[in-house]
């Protein structure tokens, strides 16, 4: 018994070091942010030694960061609100009705799946263009409002609440809407949640297509943005990572809010919990 | 009649429910698949037409040399991270499911985190801890190597660092795996385990492991389709030197299609690209399959 409590403290311990390692960049890129971009550079220590906030103060209003910000606020927020509208809708029709082409929408809503979409790319750009939304928020939008696996984890928990429940607003003369909009939207708060946080950091986190997509540095969203700062700043690392840091602090902020949420929703998504 | 009708206002209500979905799915995703089918069998630029050349651009896929460098560099990155972050995520998982409570809710986050950032918040990190002159990474490289090393820009070591840099990024959504499957395990099987006086080797050996593989082939089958879609990393560190060693193929497609304007040809990488995924996962999947079956 004693071992093996020795065996516990040592493994404890191993996996806190594991976890300090893994954390050291983040914590390494904290510590730069807070430093001068003079002793960034002449006093190597690894020990958090200052707090000067100029860096990140430089990064907000010495670059476009804020109006990177808005549009990638904007946009993350119109792609998660229609995303989750109508992958609901679609589910809902697919699961709870029967209509010809159900099957057909269906097998083309899990086939998309099979196909990588940056393989699109090139098709999407032209009709982007063609529609003129180069440098565009609809251009950043269009293309990213397909997220196929919401359709399909919004079927499968419509498919398990109980026909009881239909028929009883059925026969209180309701519509299609009033059972999705007061009965299952209300029942599935919980996976609804889950899916719009993970949209959400999916788009804001996306980064070739608003690369493509968008040439104004005016369009552009956060974290194509911060890939300019290196050529504004030359080798400042120090307002580099508050730059770094201030594009990441959103999702990693919706992230520790809603930490169960994203764990449900990656869990669900890949099928390993239903 | 009446059952008629009512039918067939149902079946409109349904249209009505999956139309804004559909209208968007036909103009953004089916629309484009055919029509970058359709641009693979042209000499089109990027914007504006072409004329038809048949197999032409898949001829010359066959006969360039950059694509079978891209082809060996996939391939390369796809052994440096697959299995390995596989390992990884699972032996995190065994250590964080050990964990009670709020230690391991805390140590959980930590190694989730990463995965949340946005790839260029990534890439800016390392790039200045793997800086050749300041970088607080180059004095664990000298120690090894007797002198600090521009690893992005080394051959050697310019997709092995990617590979690590990915890890680091992407880890976390498998050890998520991992550990919901390890939730799904009965602890009354080790309970058996331990009465029938198992070690904690045959315990992992004979019910974690078996009870776990379908974990395990799921994280397998989504890392290699994940990881043959590398770009972003690659783009934003190296640019696919030095010397071609990180060219991949969608690095190929974009400096095709965008930066050489190359429409026609870009499609055609794609779709040896989407092909090449189709087939290997479906391999995948069934190699995996016959495994676990057995």
């Amino acid at each position: 018994m004693r071992g093996n409590r020795i065996e516990n403290w040592v493994l404890t311990a191993a996996t806190l070091i594991a976890a300090a390692v893994w954390f050291f960049p983040l914590y390494w890129s904290i510590v730069t942010s807070l430093r001068t971009d003079e002793s960034v550079i002449t006093s190597p220590g690894l020990l958090l030694d200052q707090f000067h906030l100029a860096s990140f103060y430089n990064a907000l209003f010495n670059t476009k960061l804020l109006t990177w910000y808005l549009n990638s606020i904007g946009t993350a927020v119109i792609i998660t609100a229609i995303v989750i509208l109508f992958s609901m809708m679609c589910a809902y029709a697919i699961s709870q009705l029967r209509f010809p082409g159900r099957k057909l929408l269906y097998g083309a809503i899990l086939a998309s799946f099979m196909i990588p979409i940056p393989a699109l790319y090139v098709a999407q750009f032209v009709l982007m263009n063609n529609f003129g939304w180069v440098n565009s928020w609809a251009g950043i939008i269009a293309p990213q409002l397909i997220v196929p696996v919401v359709i399909i984890i919004y079927k499968q928990f419509f498919d398990a609440v109980p026909k009881e429940m239909r028929e009883a607003v059925v026969l209180d003369g309701g519509g299609e809407y009033t059972l999705l909009f007061k009965v299952f939207l209300p029942l599935n708060w919980g996976i609804t949640t889950a899916l719009a946080i993970i949209t959400f950091i999916g788009a804001w986190n996306n980064f070739w297509w608003p690369f493509l997509i968008v040439t104004s540095e005016e369009k552009m969203t956060i974290p194509v943005g911060i890939t300019q700062v290196n050529d504004v700043f030359g080798v400042a690392y120090a307002r580099i990572m508050a730059a770094a840091l201030l594009a990441a602090m959103p999702v990693v902020v919706a992230y520790l809010v809603f930490q169960r949420r994203v764990t449900e929703a990656v869990m669900i998504s890949s099928g390993v919990k239903g | 009649m009446a059952m008629l009708s009512n039918r067939r206002k149902s079946a409109l209500v349904a249209y009505s429910l999956v139309a804004p979905f559909v209208i968007c799915f036909v103009i953004f995703f089916v629309w484009p698949t055919i029509h970058v089918i359709q641009m693979s069998f042209t000499d089109a630029p990027l914007l504006g037409g072409g004329s038809w050349v048949g197999l032409a651009n898949y001829k010359k896929l066959l006969s360039d040399k950059l694509f079978y460098t891209s082809i060996v560099n996939n391939g390369y990155f796809v052994l440096l991270t697959v299995i390995p972050t596989t390992i990884i995520a699972l032996l995190i998982a065994l250590m964080v499911n050990r964990l009670r409570g709020g230690l391991q809710a805390f140590v959980l986050v930590i190694f989730f985190l990463p995965y949340v950032l946005p790839v260029s918040v990534v890439t800016q990190i390392w790039l200045w801890m793997l800086d050749f002159q300041y970088g607080v990474l180059q004095p664990a490289i000298a120690f090894f190597t007797g002198k600090p090393v521009a690893v992005f820009r080394n051959p050697h070591w310019v997709m092995p660092m990617l590979a690590v840099v990915t890890i680091w990024w992407t880890n976390g959504f498998n050890v998520l795996l991992f550990i919901a499957g390890l939730r799904n395990i009965s602890p009354e099987l080790y309970e058996a385990a331990a009465l029938d006086g198992a070690t904690p080797r045959q315990r992992f050996w004979r019910v974690t492991w078996p009870l776990l593989w379908p974990v395990t082939a799921l994280v397998l089958t989504l890392q290699l389709i994940l990881q043959l879609k590398l770009f972003d990393q690659v783009y934003l560190t190296s640019a696919g030197g030095p010397f071609n060693s990180s060219y991949v193929l969608l690095l190929m497609l974009y400096r095709e299609a965008f930066q050489l304007n190359h429409g026609g040809y870009g499609s055609a990488i794609a779709l040896v690209l989407v092909v090449l995924i189709a087939v290997i996962s479906v391999l995948q999947f069934q190699i995996l399959r016959i495994r676990s079956a057995r």
